[in-house]
């Protein structure tokens, strides 16, 4: 079977996930069923057959199965948001469908992602200004700033920073990287070392300036996981890790936000904490505890308070989670995080098949980086790190998020195409 | 760099296991998931019931005593406790509210009445799609004599219970000051006059001369005394060193047992207590039920024991004495253990288990759980219990308790009327049954701090709560 095959095969679970998902949470709602609901279902597996017949036009020999891992994790969200309020999934699966036009505008635009080596530094520097915007322009969200308001939009710019930031580490640490695997440590000169000085300093930067101690770990994360692959050296590697780790222990320590974070991480269930600032974290472990193993079901889970409010602040982005291992239960929330873990796998390969160091970089990078994410926000609503308020790729609610995450997709697909047909892959077994 | 991108994907792995392992820590009860559901901030177990509406209560007629009442719609919609007669039966029903927490019956059969299950049967009804559902509780009461009760303690600080002798089911639960359930969750809380305290099986009181019943007991079923033994009644007499007084100081010759109790002779029963000794005395004690909480279906936390207990302020060394007589400051009854007294004697001396709730019905009318009369305790002899009773039937007939006499029904009983010391008021009692021949119920009334007797203040309540009990039980039967 072609490639092509299979990815559309790959979008069974997906469909069956989708119109699965809605009939469970309509019927539970016997008494407001209207039509349009199931248009939202409707609009999104349009949306993946388009993109499905999109990459069959323009990436032939891309991966086959990152689009429909992608789709499988989107309807989860769909469901979910759908179940938390029928709004959110109306404008979600409008954020679906615009995530596909820049999925496409990335692959048509991008037709050699080596060109994106030359754009390096403005990429970097674009990133930064990105990382900073909330500071400059936004207003903080429970301390830290992760986003600006335009009209009754809000964006995120760490999102696409993300994205620039690896772009850089890439180009960079393709060049640099002979360098740094052959000079003895104290040879390897400023000009060599210094940029990635710079990369630790712009992570503490963002400590202090945005004040997200998740964010941070995910760029920091992210580099390193370049720097090992680039160099192999470990001892760079624990070198950064040491200084990430000696510089968010000093702003812990000096910054009230950061440090009232950590402390709410540790102690959420503490009388003057768990009605206040440990409540969130503190209810999403309560929710997680009634999902079992088996969770409530779809639509099941207790969300609303007599007063309407939901008695899980944010349950369609920071808190979804909580959200799905109540409704699904252990076995759901593993599955999920398998599905994560294939995406990992495929986007590793990507890298793994890439003919070129910079593919290589690039495809492990945007992958280590997308997992780093998930493990922050999941890692922070299961208290193994302090809750920040990063999304879950592909599931919470956000335009920015679902945008941002398509974008990487298409340029882990482009690579995937360069690399999967290369001549002595041809023919062969695809591996 | 390829191994490098391996070695990472595996660093991913042992992430992501991580992440695994931290949810698991939190779903599964065996490791973190029981401390979660246990902590005290953790309203969610509360909530989650709001969301479906609780089993009713109703009384034996049907008439309903715990209905739910709601709020909100679709996911917020939300269910509360409403209690439609108010405060006519609210000690034994009692009340739940998520914010207040649960009392009587509604947290005896809480699992009933929320539709919990254990954790199996619940998973498996949530893949078949059901519902959890409340069941249905009817109780024992009687709507109509409960309020004939009420009506007769006019506010009087007191109680009154009635039982079926031959089954043990409880026919009346009185307690004044009572309370309105409704009320419980309200700003200004149940009033100043109100108790959620049910004296019934909470009041500690002295029995006076009703623990004669009990005495009599002792010294017939054990074979030392008939009813037609002589004793002296002079007063006073010399009772564990200490002279004891008849009421009123009379003083009566040598006089038979059976007039001893229809006359309420201190001295006399004084004197077999003595005889009879610690033993003897706790041994028929432990059969009628004292010394320990009752076996009714009812929270045990809102249950106390009877009986002659080492007390702080009362003295070392309980004298038996003055326990035979109801009138010792270590001895304490609840009004329901001596509706028991004067049940067991009417059930041929045989106690039953009392009983609240007669069946659990589901939803679509199985009934899950059915009561059977339950024997607790064969107290005493056919033959002791007909000549007990006889005596009983005296003083009814002629002596302390002719107040509680009905037209054309044979009663017996027993009136009590301890003094409290230091005051001029009595705690009055009377206990009884009836048709005294085919007994059909029996009572215990008793009216704290009050001026008069229990022949003349409790006898004539237990009359009309009889009268109430009777009319109906024969209506039924014919």
């Amino acid at each position: 079977m072609s490639a092509r095959n299979r990815e559309l095969f790959g979008l069974i679970p997906a469909t069956l996930l989708v119109t699965g998902g809605f009939t469970a949470v309509l019927l539970t709602r016997v008494s407001n069923v209207h039509d349009v609901t199931l248009t939202y279902g409707a609009i999104f597996l349009g949306c993946c057959l388009f993109a499905h017949l999109f990459i069959r036009w323009r990436l032939p020999n891309a991966d086959p199965y990152l689009f429909p891992i992608s789709a499988v994790l989107a309807s989860i969200g769909l469901v979910e948001l759908y179940r938390i309020q029928e709004s959110f999934a109306i404008k979600q699966a409008g954020w679906f469908a615009l995530g596909i036009v820049f999925f496409c505008l990335t692959i048509v635009f991008l037709r050699d992602y080596r060109v994106l080596e030359r754009y390096r530094y403005t990429i970097a520097a674009a990133s930064i200004a990105l990382l900073l915007l909330p500071r400059l322009a936004g207003q903080a969200t429970n301390g830290a700033y992760l986003a600006i308001h335009v009209g009754s939009f809000s964006f995120q710019p760490a999102e696409f920073a993300k994205i620039g930031v690896i772009i850089f580490l890439a180009s960079y640490l393709r060049d640099v990287r002979e360098v740094l695997v052959q000079g003895r440590l104290p040879r390897i000169s400023l000009k060599h070392m210094g940029p990635l000085l710079v990369i630790w300093g712009a992570s503490m930067v963002m400590l202090i300036f945005i004040r997200d101690l998740g964010s941070s770990l995910m760029f920091f994360g992210g580099f390193l996981a370049l720097l090992y692959v680039a160099t192999g050296r470990l001892s760079l590697v624990a070198a950064g890790a040491g200084m990430f780790y000696l510089g968010a222990w000093f702003l812990t320590n000096h910054i009230a936000h950061v440090h009232s974070r950590v402390e709410i991480w540790q102690h959420p269930f503490q009388p003057d904490l768990v009605e206040g600032k440990g409540y969130q974290i503190a209810q999403g472990l309560f929710a997680q505890a009634d999902g079992g193993l088996l969770g409530s079901g779809f639509s099941q889970s207790l969300l609303y308070l007599p007063g309407g409010h939901s008695i899980l602040p944010a349950p369609h982005t920071d808190l979804i989670y909580a959200v799905i291992v109540n409704e699904l239960g252990l076995f759901g929330a593993v599955a999920m995080l398998l599905t994560y873990l294939l995406f990992v796998r495929r986007g590793f390969k990507a890298g793994l098949v890439s003919g070129d160091g910079f593919g290589k970089l690039l495809a492990t990078g945007l992958t280590a980086v997308f997992a780093l994410q998930v493990f922050v926000i999941v890692g922070g609503v299961t208290k193994v790190i302090p809750l920040t308020g990063v999304t879950l790729p592909f599931i919470s609610y956000g335009g920015s998020s679902i945008i941002a995450n398509f974008v990487l997709l298409a340029l882990l697909l482009i690579v995937s195409d360069a690399g999967r047909q290369r001549p002595e892959l041809r023919g062969g077994v695809v591996p | 760099m390829n191994q490098k991108i391996r070695n990472l994907f595996a660093l991913v792995i042992v992430l992501f296991g991580t992440l695994i392992f931290a949810t698991s820590w939190w779903t599964v009860d065996e490791l973190g998931a029981k401390g979660l559901k246990d902590n005290p901030h953790n309203r969610r177990k509360l909530l989650e019931q709001m969301r479906h509406p609780r089993g009713l209560i109703v009384a034996a007629d049907g008439t309903v005593l715990a209905s739910n009442k709601h709020s909100g719609h679709g996911e917020t919609k939300r269910y509360y406790r409403f209690y439609p007669l108010q405060g006519l039966l609210s000690h034994a029903v009692g009340y739940y509210f998520v914010s207040k927490g649960s009392a009587g019956l509604e947290k005896q059969y809480d699992d009933q009445l929320a539709g919990r299950q254990n954790e199996f049967a619940s998973t498996i009804d949530q893949l078949l799609g059901h519902r959890q559902e409340g069941e249905d509780i009817r109780t024992t009461l009687d709507v109509n004599a409960q309020k004939v009760a009420l009506g007769a303690l006019a506010g009087r600080r007191g109680a009154v219970v009635a039982i079926e002798p031959s089954s043990g089911r409880v026919r009346v639960m009185a307690s004044v000051p009572g309370y309105d359930p409704n009320q419980i969750t309200s700003t200004r809380g149940i009033g100043a006059g109100a108790s959620t305290l049910n004296r019934t099986t909470q009041g500690r009181y002295p029995p006076g001369s009703t623990f004669k019943v009990v005495t009599a007991t002792a010294a017939i079923d054990s074979g030392r005394y008939t009813p037609n033994s002589f004793i002296s009644g002079k007063s006073p007499k010399i009772i564990s060193g200490v002279p004891l007084q008849n009421f009123g100081g009379e003083n009566f010759g040598a006089i038979s047992l059976t007039d001893a109790l229809t006359h309420s002779v201190n001295t006399v029963f004084g004197e077999i207590g003595e005889k009879l000794g610690r033993a003897t005395l706790l041994k028929y004690m432990l059969r009628y039920g004292f010394q320990r909480k009752p076996p009714l279906d009812y929270p045990r936390d809102e249950m106390v024991a009877s009986g002659a207990f080492r007390t702080k302020g009362c003295g070392s060394g309980i004298d038996y004495g003055r326990v035979a007589i109801g009138q010792e400051c270590h001895l304490v009854t609840t009004p329901l253990q001596m509706a028991e007294v004067a049940a067991t004697v009417a059930n041929r001396g045989v106690r039953m288990k009392p009983q609240l709730v007669e069946r659990v019905v589901a939803k679509d009318g199985r009934v899950k759980q059915s009561f059977r009369p339950k024997e607790a305790a064969t107290v005493m002899s056919t033959r002791s219990a007909a000549a007990v009773g006889q005596m009983m039937q005296h003083v009814v007939e002629e002596g302390t308790g002719t107040a509680a006499r009905l037209a054309g029904v044979s009663v017996a009983g027993k009136t009590g009327t301890a003094e409290i010391p230091g005051t001029s008021e009595n705690q009055v009692w009377f206990i009884g049954y009836a048709p005294a021949d085919h007994p059909r119920m029996a009572v215990a009334v008793t009216i704290e701090r009050t001026q008069g007797e229990g022949g003349t203040v409790a006898a004539p309540i237990a009359k009309q709560v009889l009268e109430a009990l009777l009319g109906k039980a024969a209506r039924k039967s014919g």
